[in-house]
């Protein structure tokens, strides 16, 4: 076996830095993106418009039930054929942002599902309408209890995000990757990369643990 | 007196509503004028529960009419906004907002519905907790109160929109037995002050004291009907008769 050599990745410092901060920045904006997409997606599920409803949960069930590289290849590759042509990096946020979504649909409807009916009801009473008690009622403590389910999806997409080094988006995989097709440091560049993003899932981790007590603290 | 003052705050008319095969409300009619203190008293099942919450739409019902100041009980949701403007209701299991604080609770219709300012919505917590004496709870959650508190609380929420009618549907049965009169305390002076309230109660001792009206329900009918001291003391058929014996 080769000795090993951490300092032979010290030239390519810059290369891993910007794929770092490329990952948790998409992660950071497809999240934000994704939420809200479940959000307006568990909004319809629950009550909005019948047909509305059946257009989420085909939705839902398609992103659920393919693969995430798939759907990365099919926005990348298959839909400049329709016209619609888009770079490597809006088609990684596009391609989490749409996965995120049906999952995070899924996870906020479980908690709105969650919400005793005599709070709709009171509500309703002081003459909201239901997107009214939706919003103001309904949806934040339905975040509180859905909150670490969400946490881990979170995790998942951001670690799932390496996989758009495959369309050349320049992550921190796509770094790792050229950094070792010029040293041939396999051992050492995905080691610091596994470690990196062993690292920023405590990090994520422990941030949304943050987040949530803050925006949602036990009374 | 005009006219529009004789006429009835609340007018239900032959109201009939069936869940499925059974028929729970078989025709019901009741007139509630201002200032009214009306107790609806019955066996479970009997429906008056249900009946109470046609009055501001939380029960559709098949036929018969219903309506609330002159606005009519019907389905769309401008409509029943409408309704509920003039309908306050409070529930047997209170139903505070859990992450929101007393003031809060009590402020967010207000806000939300009808565009307080943040000034305003202050005044208007401030003002409504104080009436049912929890001017000192403002800031606590749901969770910090208790049972006779969170009620007082529902109260006060439902007072902040000025209703012109209250509807009470067993609101002290979710409550430990010394907790009940500080509710009842509450509901009491809003009835001296000329609030119109529409109560469904096990309370038999506050229907008689209280109440300016009492209905019998039974069967999904209205049994009997009148002034509450005169039917306790002398009840005009056998099945209220046992009803007000077997409660004590």
């Amino acid at each position: 076996m080769r000795k090993l050599d951490f300092s032979a990745l010290l030239p390519y410092a810059d290369a891993l830095v910007e794929g770092l901060i490329f990952t948790v920045v998409l992660t950071l904006v497809s999240t934000l993106a994704g939420i809200a997409v479940g959000t307006v997606g568990a909004w319809a599920r629950t009550s909005g418009p019948r047909w509305a409803g059946g257009l989420v949960a085909a939705y839902v069930e398609v992103i659920r039930n393919t693969p995430f590289i798939v759907q990365l290849f099919f926005i990348f590759f298959g839909l400049p054929a329709a016209g619609v042509k888009l770079s490597e990096a809006s088609a990684a946020f596009l391609a989490m942002t749409i996965n995120l979504g049906a999952y995070s649909t899924e996870i906020i409807r479980a908690g709105i599902d969650a919400t005793p009916k005599g709070h709709w009801e009171a509500g309703l009473s002081l003459a909201m309408s239901r997107f009214e008690v939706f919003r103001h009622v309904v949806l934040a403590p339905a975040f509180k209890k859905v909150w670490p389910a969400l946490s881990s999806q979170i995790i998942i997409v951001m670690l799932g995000s390496s996989v758009v080094s495959q369309i050349s988006a320049e992550d921190l995989t796509y770094a790792a990757n050229f950094i070792q097709s010029r040293n041939f440091r396999a051992f050492e560049v995905y080691f610091l990369v596994t470690a990196l993003y062993l690292a920023l899932s405590i990090a994520m981790r422990a941030a949304l643990a943050a987040l949530g007590a803050k925006l949602f603290p036990k009374v | 007196m005009s006219p529009a003052e004789t006429r009835p705050l609340v007018e239900i008319k032959d109201i009939r509503k069936s869940f499925g095969p059974l028929e729970v409300l078989k025709g019901i009619s009741m007139d509630v004028a201002q200032g009214d203190v009306v107790a609806i008293i019955g066996r479970s099942g009997s429906g008056k529960s249900t009946l109470l919450r046609t009055i501001n739409g939380l029960e559709t019902f098949d036929s018969g009419s219903i309506s609330v100041d002159g606005t009519p009980v019907i389905g769309g949701e401008k409509e029943l906004k409408a309704l509920r403007r003039k309908v306050g209701m409070v529930f047997q299991q209170f139903n505070l907002f859990p992450h929101l604080t007393a003031a809060e609770n009590v402020a967010l219709a207000p806000k939300v519905v009808l565009g307080a300012g943040a000034k305003e919505q202050a005044e208007t917590a401030r003002e409504m907790l104080e009436k049912v004496g929890l001017g000192d709870k403002l800031g606590n959650y749901p969770s910090q109160l208790s049972g006779g508190q969170q009620q007082r609380v529902a109260i006060a929420r439902a007072l902040a929109m000025h209703p012109k009618v209250l509807l009470c549907d067993e609101i002290t049965s979710a409550l430990d037995p010394e907790l009940v009169n500080e509710v009842l305390r509450v509901v009491e002076t809003l009835a001296k002050d000329g609030m119109t309230l529409i109560l469904v109660t096990h309370e038999m001792r506050f229907a008689r004291d209280v109440g300016s009206k009492l209905v019998f329900m039974h069967h999904g009918k209205v049994h009997e009907e009148g002034d509450p001291k005169t039917l306790f003391a002398k009840p005009g058929t056998p099945e209220l008769a046992q009803f007000v014996g077997s409660i004590g």
